[in-house]
């Protein structure tokens, strides 16, 4: 492992997501729950652009983060029931859910990375540096192969949009 | 450059803690907040993939938009329904909402 | 390698500092004007007494900030309440990584410019809803629950009115944009290209920048006489000059991407002034013209703030939500019929 500033890089990074997962799961106050998801969503987009994904990163910081947080933090808000009570999680199935965790993380580690990095001739040693512009690539797979999913994905979002006024309106009788 | 192997271990440590949490967790909103953390999982996979892969085409990084697109869709019906459950029985413990369980 | 590594970061660090400082003048003097502006419209003079024509006024009132006790209420979140001002400040220092200053003086021209200055922007609502939450307190509380639905609603338009340059110019580069306006001559500029559909969508995000940096006559958010001053009733001293800071900086950032986009980045109006310069002229200038151009706006903006009242909220998301973003989509049709059917000269 040599000492490259991307290396460097990508170590804080990670370490930084994955702390901050940890602390979106352990954590008894949901706030802050909350607060470190946003910091892994950013830690994610680090490790994107680090992947010469920027435009993906980008993406990433804007729905991610800018959004889906800020929605979260709404629902948090909405549904604690007293002002400044915080809704204590007493964890049922801690033991099995660690194992199963574990045993997950141990599986995917061992078989798929050992199968993947070893020799293969389809893997790279570095990520490939597009050979044109890489927004162009990403709007003509967008309008060429790819329309179908991304109408229908504009179609999932507005059914998405109305029913979730639907759903969480309030009835006014 | 790091080696594909870490972005996979990164991954794969992100979906083992969005799964202990969806487990663990009792209010709602942190399950709903754990299945982010495993659809992020899966979306720097498939990142890490489109990069080091040869014959480099993005098919990746389309897969992995899409996978964010449609989270954010996920995301608002779900926080639509437990809002709507806090409203029916005034909290949002999971294991408490089993009134359809036979 | 290991000193390559440390001299490239210890550049970059430079780099942030300058910009840092740069910001800290700025806002200072942009503060200065503000009040002194606002005085002659209101026909009274500003402060005027500190230093020359006033001003040492906001470097003393930094003073003052910054020696005032740090109250945190009782019964908030101290970790949260703590936070939420760096949540609010830092995304709005980090979109001045792609700020073209002036010919070459760009920290880094990220090949996704623009995308990145809607994505970091973004972030900021989420300081302000955990500053209102944090504070323990009903009416920071609804105002930052205000504020983020004001926020949330007016980043759609802004991102819409951004697309048409970019459309025009064929890159979300900082730099491609303008450069897509050169010529030396104001005409290049898009805002009197295209048959008028970029000087529309310039009033598009103008208006959506307004909203979005709590500018009258949306600032709600903010207002001494809306809910007792909104989401940082609570904060006092330097927390509350890190919000106060980041209002300037994010109003200086509108400003400085609308002359960007809109209105030729650096670039000189007429060729005979500075337009074929070569090296540390050509930086200079380009840099000055940048600034002068950014000046004008900032001044319209302490214009409408003397001048303009407040929208109340309900009209506020009223015309986010049901005019601006039609406009914004229609705008965005036109550009891009407009440039497919080849009616405009790129």
């Amino acid at each position: 492992m040599e000492i490259t500033g991307y290396n460097v890089a990508f170590i804080a990074i990670a370490a930084m997501t994955v702390t901050s997962a940890i602390f979106v799961v352990t954590l008894p106050n949901i706030l802050r729950s909350a607060l470190f998801l946003m910091f892994t969503f950013i830690g994610v987009a680090g490790l994107y652009v680090l992947a010469n994904a920027e435009i993906l990163a980008a993406m990433q910081l804007l729905i991610y983060v800018g959004a889906i947080t800020v929605l979260i933090l709404f629902a948090i808000v909405l549904t604690q029931q007293l002002m400044g009570a915080r809704i204590t999680q007493t964890s049922r199935n801690i033991v099995l859910g660690g194992v199963a965790a574990i045993a997950v993380f141990a599986f995917i580690a061992t078989t798929f990375v050992s199968h993947f990095s070893k020799g293969s001739d389809m893997i790279a040693a570095q990520p490939a540096v597009p050979t044109s512009d890489p927004l162009l690539m990403i709007a003509k797979m967008l309008i060429q192969p790819y329309v179908l999913p991304f109408e229908l994905a504009s179609f999932i979002l507005l059914v998405a949009m109305v029913g979730a006024i639907v759903i969480a309106k309030e009835d006014k009788d | 450059m790091p080696p594909l192997s870490w972005y996979l271990y990164v991954s794969a440590a992100l979906f083992a803690l969005g799964l202990f949490g969806m487990m663990t967790r009792r209010n709602s909103i942190a399950m709903l907040m754990s299945i982010e953390l495993m659809l992020n999982a899966a979306n720097i996979n498939l990142v890490a993939f489109s990069a080091y892969l040869r014959g480099h085409t993005m098919v990746g990084q389309m897969f992995a938009l899409f996978v964010i697109a449609l989270a954010a869709a996920e995301a608002a019906i779900g926080l639509a329904i437990v809002i709507n459950i806090y409203r029916t029985v005034k909290h949002i413990d999971a294991d408490e909402i089993n009134l359809m369980k036979w | 390698m290991n000193k390559e590594l440390l001299l490239t970061a210890g550049i970059h660090l430079l780099v942030a500092i300058v910009i840092l400082g740069f910001i800290l003048f700025v806002v200072m003097y942009m503060i200065w004007g503000l009040r002194r502006i606002m005085g002659f419209m209101q026909v009274r003079i500003g402060p005027n007494r500190l230093g020359w024509q006033g001003l040492l006024q906001t470097p003393a009132d930094a003073l003052k900030l910054l020696q005032k006790e740090d109250v945190i209420p009782k019964g908030a979140d101290r970790w949260l309440f703590t936070i939420a001002p760096i949540i609010v400040f830092v995304p709005a220092y980090m979109v001045y990584v792609v700020m073209p200053f002036g010919d070459g003086l760009i920290a880094k021209d990220l090949n996704i410019g623009i995308l990145y200055v809607s994505a970091i922007t973004s972030i900021a609502v989420i300081g302000i809803v955990i500053a209102g939450w944090a504070s323990n307190n009903k009416w920071s509380l609804l105002g930052a629950f205000r504020a983020a639905a004001q926020l949330v609603a007016y980043e759609v338009p802004m991102i819409l009115a951004l697309c048409v340059p970019v459309i025009f110019a064929g890159s979300l580069r900082m730099g491609g944009i303008i450069e897509a306006q050169e010529g030396g001559w104001f005409t290049n500029w898009f805002i009197f290209r295209g048959y008028g559909i970029p000087a529309l969508a310039f009033l598009i995000y103008m208006a959506a920048g307004l909203a979005e940096v709590n500018h009258i006559p949306f600032d709600i958010m903010e207002a001494e006489s809306e809910l007792v001053a909104g989401f940082n009733v609570e904060y006092s001293g330097m927390k509350f000059a890190l919000f106060f800071l980041e209002e300037f900086a994010a109003a200086f950032t509108i400003c400085a991407i609308a002359v960007t986009l809109f209105f030729g980045g650096w670039h000189a109006p007429f060729p005979f002034l500075g337009e074929n310069l070569t090296g540390i002229a050509k930086m200079a200038v380009s840099l000055f013209w940048f600034l002068a151009k950014t000046a004008v706006f900032v001044f319209v903006l302490m214009w409408i703030r003397a001048t303009w009242p407040r929208v109340r909220v309900d009209q506020l998301m009223n015309f986010g939500w049901k005019v601006m973003i039609p406009m914004g989509l229609f705008i965005l049709l036109a550009a891009g019929t407009v440039v497919t059917l080849g009616w405009v000269k790129l």
